[in-house]
């Protein structure tokens, strides 16, 4: 398996793998890292590679970067089986699982466009994490579906 | 109660009501013994919506306190207008006013607005979110006349959009309810009022159709369904015609049914109720002013 998915996406010097992620949100993965093409971040995605864990599963590898705990917390909601792995000279030096939030701000935006949150007021959003979504703690607004809509650009 | 912020009935616990309640039932008792009781208070009313029952009776709460207002005026009048923020706008206030009184057309406003000041906000209305002011002067007025103890109420009409619905229904899971939720489909209770009633333990249910569970109920609080939640005119006449009574919807329930209403009410409960013994929706908007006579009380001999 190994060096069919080193076929698909090759390795990286330094930076940071971003693996088992749920198949089809590799591209919200990068939204989250705010990565657009417009930066010279070297950037390899894989989507839908075989997994035995997953079936299918996408990966991220992005060159000379480490992730905030925002970014993490947020990549945990729609991946959360993810495993980020930090690399140096081409080398696993460290890795772990994302860990799921009790709450997350400024990432996500609230659906409900009467919320104080979407309107031109110094406030950042914020959202305590249930089981199942997350709760905008100003509305109280549940959101449920396509969390990854939701991510703030 | 913590001496601060009211924002949402979900942060009052059965504690918080009762000392609301027992101070308005003090207040109304003997209203002349708390008449120079904040003198030269002044509470900072902010509001972004029109309002009659609310505001005025603030303001008379107040006064009757001993202090007075400060009114930022209607909107059209003020800086924001010329777009200042809400975080700025109470900002300038709370260092006009001792406490202050926010109603904002957007969900959360009153919860960012308390981020912002240290004088106690309170919150008159915030979108389709919270009134929980409305919700005291409400279960007062549902304990003096039916008591809180084995109560079973319905709440009809627009559940989904309807503050005052959201606040009580959080409030009531602090007392021994049934509450029984009656309204369309397309107007039921949100997502998230329904997630905490679910985390409470709360009895609840939820009917399309008031008739059937009209006599079991002791109280029945009937709120207003507005032609805007409806695409066109005959929709809405056609639902909402559904979501009305009349003395004859009341023949057949018991003696002591008392129907409520947060007003102000259009059509939804026709003029040949007030003449029943049911009505108290006149009584209740009068317990706002004790009510909140006794809220201000608590918040600002916090202040002193």
């Amino acid at each position: 398996m190994t060096s069919d998915r080193e076929l698909r996406v090759s390795k990286i010097q330094s930076g940071t793998v971003i693996d088992h992620i749920t198949s089809g949100q590799a591209l919200n993965v990068l939204a989250i890292l705010g990565i657009d093409g417009t930066d010279d971040e070297i950037v390899s995605i894989g989507m839908n590679v075989p997994s035995d864990r997953l079936g299918t599963k996408d990966i991220v590898k992005v060159e000379g970067r480490e992730l905030s705990q925002g970014e993490l917390d947020v990549l945990s909601l729609i991946a959360p089986v993810a495993t980020i792995n930090i690399i140096r000279d081409y080398g696993v030096v460290e890795k772990h699982r994302v860990d799921r939030p009790t709450e997350v701000t400024g990432v996500l935006q609230c659906s409900n466009h009467n919320c104080i949150t979407t309107e031109d007021e110094p406030v950042d959003s914020h959202f305590e994490v249930l089981d199942d979504g997350v709760r905008c703690v100003y509305c109280d607004t549940i959101v449920r579906e396509d969390l990854a809509a939701h991510i703030l650009a | 109660m913590r001496h601060d912020h009211v924002i949402s009935a979900k942060q009052l616990t059965r504690g918080d009501i009762e000392s609301v309640l027992d101070r308005a039932r003090d207040i109304a008792a003997d209203p002349s013994a708390y008449a120079s009781r904040h003198d030269g208070a002044l509470l900072g009313l902010l509001f972004f919506e029109p309002s009659t029952r609310t505001k005025m009776s603030f303001s008379a709460a107040i006064k009757r306190l001993g202090g007075g207002v400060v009114d930022m005026g209607p909107v059209d009048a003020s800086s924001v207008k010329k777009g200042e923020s809400l975080a700025d706008t109470v900002r300038v206030i709370e260092g006009y006013a001792d406490a202050l009184v926010l109603r904002h057309p957007s969900e959360g406003s009153a919860k960012m607005a308390a981020e912002y000041v240290d004088v106690p906000l309170i919150n008159a209305g915030d979108g389709a979110g919270q009134h929980p002011t409305q919700t005291l002067l409400d279960i007062y007025t549902i304990r003096e006349n039916a008591g809180l103890d084995d109560l079973s109420i319905g709440i009809m009409g627009d559940l989904k959009y309807g503050r005052t619905v959201h606040s009580l229904a959080h409030a009531l899971t602090n007392f021994e309810t049934t509450q029984h939720f009656v309204s369309p489909d397309t107007l039921a209770l949100p997502r998230s009022v329904r997630y905490d009633l679910h985390e409470e333990g709360a009895s609840v249910k939820e009917h399309t159709d008031l008739e059937h569970i009209l006599p079991d109920l002791d109280v029945l609080y009937v709120t207003r369904i507005q032609r805007e939640r409806f695409p066109d005119e005959s929709e809405y006449r056609a639902v909402a015609g559904q979501y009305q009574i009349d003395a004859g919807t009341l023949g057949a329930v018991a003696d002591d049914l008392v129907v409520m209403h947060p007003l102000p009410r259009v059509d939804e409960i026709a003029s040949d109720v007030d003449n029943t013994d049911h009505a108290r929706y006149f009584q209740q908007a009068h317990n706002g002013v004790p009510v909140r006579m006794a809220l201000l009380d608590q918040l600002l001999e916090g202040e002193q």
